[in-house]
């Protein structure tokens, strides 16, 4: 073989650069290990920056009588108790020092009177519980990681004389393969976007931190790179997948002008005082509150208005329910006909705040409106609809280390790319405290299972080779399909058949040409050479799309109940037998397989915290009968 | 093939031969400005030269251009500081002790040396147009290291200011000796509350009333001067034109009272 | 509703190249990105362009449109009249690597060059506390999304390749300003260290970097200016320094000296995870050899000076046949693990 590999070694390689891989590659480097960080894009322009409304994290500043407790229960109740609850545990307890580690980076939040940390409103969280940045809270989450890397380079050079000593950014590195020694990660192997030149990591352990899935759909908030490269190299490297029919349509994104279909608008213009309205101008969400929040949200607008400025004696306006609650109520409205020309309604801020007060508190809002669109948002109603925005699925991990399960060791998985925290839905600003819990744990196992191997693993040669010609296949190959109208097929499929609502028939009909898409991607070839050649980088992407794609089309099948991020229109009703079941995928040869694991049950300190009436909305008469038995023993 | 600059051993640039891609008419604003610095050189030369119609002795207008005048051969009325110097021979102007400054106090300005930088000098001329200068080091060696003397001529140019105001004070004499206001007491006035903008609104004044200190939560007093001077500040450019414009008109009325071109309107005595 | 529009994109690499004309349909309402997708969709699969957010707020789709330095996702084609023809092409003062893309390191390695944030010595985490008016300016320069727009537009670089040793460029004063005006920054030297090690003498205030801003952050205004005010405040300010003098303000900056301090020891497992996991210690292990007992070549040709061994960092370089364990390791090493050793 002449095809030049560059090798390298490393004792972890982080793989994504966002919030998650940054944090867990600044953890296994303060633990000593030389750590790789592989970035898709440049260093520093990872997805988290599009993350605005801010980090949860039960911190006090704002409520003091907020808790790890009440946030864990916030958490759960978001999820439909279809979380890891060990994982949600652990989230609630570890996100304040997590977000007060950021401030030794560097991090700038907004602060309180008393100069803490601010807190603000978000949906699904009771107090206000969110650490913010104006609304570019994730923009500064990735400069600080990324800046407190720097500072660990600048420590290495006057250590060592060398920046790249202990860590080094492979920016713009695409993994497309990882090698296995036995059932342990040996190594990782992919390309350099710039050269087209191929590399080899040999490492130990290997931390995902990919991100999502959402490029396989029409309509999405999420960048090129959201292809569920992480989750499919999982799956090839013998781990599982679980949950995977949780997807999570952000209920606001923008629908017009198409240019900027799906670019989200923040949760935190409804928590400002913005209302929905359908096309007869009427404020439909109060149509739409379920039984289940029916106690915590008003059912006025005199209600919902006093709400703003007093919340501790009103409930709060309907237009902070969860955003699945959200996402449904518009796209029932719009079904109903009553949507704007474009197919979504209208998100009115500018007739509730003055133009100075959205200025000041909505900045980049109004500046990504005014000009991307040319909308002004202080005088005209937005057009918003449901986007897809974050998979709650992906790589079953071991909530205490985030090794991945399934048969492969030396594997760990956080942030977007790991599944079960956020359960069927994940409650806004979770996510960013997510990356940073997460990823610091994914960090530090990821050092200490480096420690504790008595042998280094090696990739074979073989398996090598293999991972070069698959890589090199698309361009060999003449004639074959346009990479680009793959794309737009599948995701055609994945938008029409197992988008926001889903049925049976079309459900069967996606995995059907599902399967055709298999073969035609199979066929793939891609003109040009290696160098910087995104028709290339995109026919390699889309085996990993269309095998995490088949994950979710399946579970969805699967799952045959409403719940969270997945809604069944022939199973419109939560069903508590289904909330016992996890759904795990796997791949075995090439075929993707489901199956079904129980979901792990609360520790009993964890279940009390919760009222029993609210239970009994979830849980199985069985399970119940259980409850009693231990509230019994409490008293 | 390229004409971008190169440096050994440098990756080499997009192959783009021409010095700009740009459709607009960017060489506009450059241009207007030089053709205005340019008149205002001129014509300032000119003026502080003839050393004569500078002061209106009737209603003590005095132009700015020559203000302080301390010299002895000073037209009579003219020295409000007193005559300290000695008669000045003619290659020296008789504002020698203020025009040095705020003459310096403008070229070392923030503002004058983006829009000198930019029309005078070309360097660039406008953004993403290539400049012609092979070599540049900006203002890390002399002479141009001398910019950063900026603080030293606001000092100064301050001090000038409130002469300046002093000057305008004695403007509003009447025609009976008394209390009175003309047009060249209101032009003098326009002038000295743009120059008064212009000191004000410097980048130098925000850093010394405020923009230096590290709290500003503990300095509640000097926040609120910063926060009124940030406010000036973001239209210093605005401010340094308009007085351009106003110092010019005050010493060309002056100068056409002076010489008996026309008569100063009276609005009161 | 979509029309045909005429555009000159730059496509060519280190070699050279040239503008090529397309034709491509234009829908309302569309920026220039979206008709670089168009292309890439339908005419030229392999047309290089970097992208991510598409929404103005990651920065990486920066070009330069009708010669200006813009963010393609930023500009709308209705700025443009129908008959005008648009030329794209890639930033001109970073090497190109191919298309629209450019070799933008050498910010990532004045970004490296530019001191990090110091804590400040014995505040806690959690126990940070900071007034909103203080750390207000230090926001500003934060919402940079590092487009480079402003590095690639300076005169200082753009047209003077030499100067770019010495030069950090726009992106890096205002990171120098923000840890200046941090509140509780511990490093007191940053101005001097901007004018003596950052070039920020080179700015002539010509204020393109602020022209370009994407985020509209007043680069010039906010911070180039004031850090040589504060420069000037250290080094050639009389009235200032007479007021230290008399005054004996020498407090009006933070104390302390920042660039040593720790960033933090390496915390192992900690939290409530702790003792979960494997944490044993490896040994050392030597690398494998080839058949003739002669290292692999590639295991000695690394470009790192430090740490190149994937075994730890006692093992300085494996000699052949040796096998070396440090005292202390040997020492800590249990009986049960001897047999691992042996091989």
């Amino acid at each position: 073989m002449t095809t030049r590999i560059e090798r390298h070694h490393y004792d972890v390689v982080v793989i994504g650069a966002g919030g998650a891989g940054l944090r867990a590659a600044i953890e296994a480097r303060l633990a000593g290990k030389r750590t790789a960080i592989i970035s898709k894009s440049l260093f520093g322009k990872a997805h988290t920056v599009m993350a605005e409304g801010g980090a949860a994290a039960a911190m006090g500043n704002v409520n003091s009588r907020d808790n790890w407790k009440v946030h864990f229960g916030d958490t759960m109740r978001g999820g439909k108790f279809l979380n890891n609850f060990r994982m949600a545990e652990l989230h609630a307890k570890e996100a304040p020092e997590r977000i007060w580690e950021l401030e030794t980076y560097g991090a700038l939040f907004d602060r309180t009177k008393d100069g803490k940390i601010s807190q603000r409103n978000f949906g699904g969280h009771e107090y206000p519980r969110l650490a913010h940045v104006g609304d570019r809270t994730g923009l500064e989450l990735i400069r600080t990681l990324q800046q407190k890397i720097v500072s660990l380079q600048q420590e290495d050079k006057r250590k060592h004389g060398d920046y790249e000593a202990k860590i080094k950014v492979f920016s713009e590195t695409t993994i497309t393969e990882l090698l296995l020694d036995g059932d342990r990660v040996a190594g990782a192997f992919g390309y350099v976007r710039e050269s087209g030149e191929f590399l080899l990591f040999e490492t130990p352990a290997v931390v995902l931190a990919t991100g999502g899935v959402g490029k396989s759909y029409k309509v999405t908030s999420n960048s090129w790179e959201y292809t569920g490269d992480g989750h499919a190299l999982a799956l090839r490297a013998g781990a599982t997948l679980i949950n995977m029919e949780f997807l999570q349509f952000h209920p606001t994104g923008m629908v017009w002008p198409p240019s900027v279909k799906g670019i989200l608008v923040t949760e935190s213009v409804r928590g400002d005082g913005g209302v929905l309205k359908n096309s007869d101008g009427k404020r439909f969400m109060f149509d739409y509150v379920p039984d289940v929040f029916r106690h915590q949200y008003a059912d006025t607008e005199e209600e919902a208005d006093r709400w703003y400025t007093d919340p501790d004696n009103n409930r709060r306006p309907p237009e902070l329910l969860p955003r699945d609650e959200v996402a449904r109520a518009i796209n029932s409205e719009v079904k109903a006909g009553r949507g704007t020309p474009a197919g979504g309604v209208f998100l009115d801020i500018a007739s509730r705040l003055t133009p100075a007060e959205i200025q000041r508190k909505l900045p980049s809002m109004y500046h990504q409106f005014k000009e991307l669109a040319d909308v002004d948002i202080t005088k005209v109603p937005m057009e918003v609809g449901p986007t897809c925005h974050y998979v709650m699925g992906g790589v079953e991990v071991d909530p205490d280390t985030t090794a991945a399960h399934g048969r492969v060791e030396g594997l760990f998985a956080a942030g977007e790319v790991s599944g079960g925290m956020h359960g069927s839905n994940r409650l806004g600003g979770n996510s960013l405290s997510d990356l940073l819990v997460f990823g610091k744990r994914a960090g530090e196992h990821a050092a200490a299972y480096t420690d504790s191997l008595p042998k280094r693993p090696k990739p074979a040669a073989a398996d090598v080779e293999a991972a070069v010609s698959a890589a090199l296949a698309p361009l060999s190959r003449e004639n074959g399909e346009n990479p680009y109208t793959l794309q737009q097929d599948l995701q055609a499929v994945m938008g029409d058949l197992v988008g926001i609502i889903r049925r049976e028939a079309e459900l069967t009909d996606a995995l059907k040409r599902l399967q055709e898409l298999k073969r035609r991607v199979a066929n793939v070839s891609a003109v040009g050479g290696r160098k910087y050649n995104p028709g290339w980088h995109l026919a390699l992407d889309l085996r990993n799309m269309l095998v995490v794609s088949e994950c979710t089309a399946m579970a969805a099948l699967e799952r045959e109940e409403s719940r969270g991020g997945h809604t069944r229109e022939d199973f419109p009703k939560m069903s508590p037998e289904w909330r016992q079941v996890n759904l795990v995928c796997a791949l075995d040869g090439d075929d993707v397989v489901l199956e079904r694991k129980p979901v792990p049950k609360m520790r009993s300190e964890l279940i009390t915290l919760f009222k029993r009436t609210e239970l009994s909305k979830y849980l199985t008469d069985d399970e119940l009968a259980e409850f009693d038995a231990l509230s019994g023993e409490a008293k | 093939m390229t004409t971008t600059a190169s440096r050994p051993g440098a990756k080499p640039r997009a192959a783009i031969a021409a010095r700009t891609l740009r459709t607009d008419r960017w060489w506009v604003p450059p241009l207007g400005i030089a053709a205005i610095l340019l008149f205002f050189i001129a014509y300032a030369t000119v003026r502080i030269f003839m050393a004569k119609w500078y002061f209106v002795p009737e209603h003590n207008y005095l132009t700015p251009l020559y203000s302080p005048c301390v010299a002895e051969n000073c037209v009579p009325g003219s020295s409000h500081f007193g005559t300290w110097l000695p008669a000045l021979p003619f290659f020296i102007p008789l504002g020698i002790i203020a025009f040095p400054i705020v003459a310096g106090f403008r070229v070392t300005c923030y503002y004058y040396r983006k829009s000198g930088y930019r029309s005078l000098w070309a360097s660039p001329q406008a953004c993403a147009v290539k400049e012609p200068h092979t070599k540049y080091t900006g203002e890390t060696r002399f002479p141009l290291i001398f910019m950063n003397a900026h603080r030293y001529f606001w000092y100064l140019a301050f001090a000038v200011l409130l002469i300046n105001f002093y000057d305008a004070a004695l403007g509003f004499k009447g025609t009976d000796g008394g209390f009175g206001i003309g047009l060249g007491t209101v032009i003098i006035w326009v002038n000295v509350l743009a120059l008064a903008g212009y000191t004000l609104s410097c980048h130098v004044c925000r850093h010394i009333t405020g923009g230096r200190l590290k709290h500003f939560s503990k300095h509640p007093l000097r926040y609120k001067f910063w926060t009124f001077v940030s406010k000036l500040n973001a239209k210093h450019g605005t401010y340094a034109m308009t007085s351009l414009f106003t110092v010019i008109l005050t010493d060309a009325y002056i100068m056409a009272v002076s010489a008996g071109w026309f008569s100063d309107l009276r609005f009161i005595n | 509703m979509g029309s045909t529009r005429k555009f000159r994109v730059w496509r060519g690499d280190e070699n050279g190249g040239d503008l090529q004309d397309f034709q491509v349909e234009v829908n309302e309402g569309e920026v220039v990105l979206d008709v670089i997708h168009r292309l890439q969709a339908t005419q030229t699969p392999d047309l290089a362009c970097r992208w991510n957010c598409k929404a103005g707020k990651c920065g990486s789709c920066s070009m330069e449109i009708n010669g200006m330095p813009k963010l393609g996702c930023m500009t709308r084609m209705s700025t443009f009249t129908e008959d005008e023809t648009v030329t794209i092409t890639p930033l001109r003062t970073f090497p190109v690597i191919r298309d629209l893309v450019t070799d933008v390191s050498y910010n990532y390695e004045k970004a490296r060059e530019t001191p990090a944030f110091a804590p400040p010595a014995g505040v806690a985490p959690g126990d940070y506390r900071m007034q909103q008016v203080d750390v207000e300016r230090s926001q500003e320069f934060r919402k940079c999304i590092e487009c480079f727009l402003c590095q690639n537009t300076c005169h200082v670089v753009r047209d003077h390749e030499e100067n770019k040793p010495e030069f950090s460029g726009p992106r890096y004063f205002i990171r120098a300003a923000e840890l200046d005006m941090h509140p509780l920054d511990a490093k007191t030297d940053r101005k001097e260290y901007a004018q003596a090690s950052m070039g920020m003498g080179y700015c002539n205030i010509t204020k393109c970097c602020t022209e370009v801003c994407p985020e509209h952050i007043k680069i010039t205004d906010n911070a180039i200016i004031p850090m040589k005010e504060r420069v000037i405040d250290r080094k050639f300010d009389p009235l200032v320094w007479l007021g230290r003098k008399i005054l004996r303000r020498d407090q009006l900056n933070g104390q302390g000296q920042g660039l040593d301090a720790p960033s933090g020891k390496p915390a192992g497992v900690t939290g409530h995870a702790k003792g979960v996991g494997p944490t044993s210690a490896r040994l050392p292990e030597p690398p494998d050899l080839q058949e003739d007992g002669k290292l692999a070549l590639t295991e000695i040709t690394f470009d790192r000076p430090a740490a190149p061994s994937p075994f730890g960092e006692d093992v300085s370089f494996p000699m052949r046949g040796t096998s070396y364990v440090h005292p202390d390791r040997q020492r800590e090493t249990s009986p049960e693990d001897e047999g691992t050793q042996a091989h």
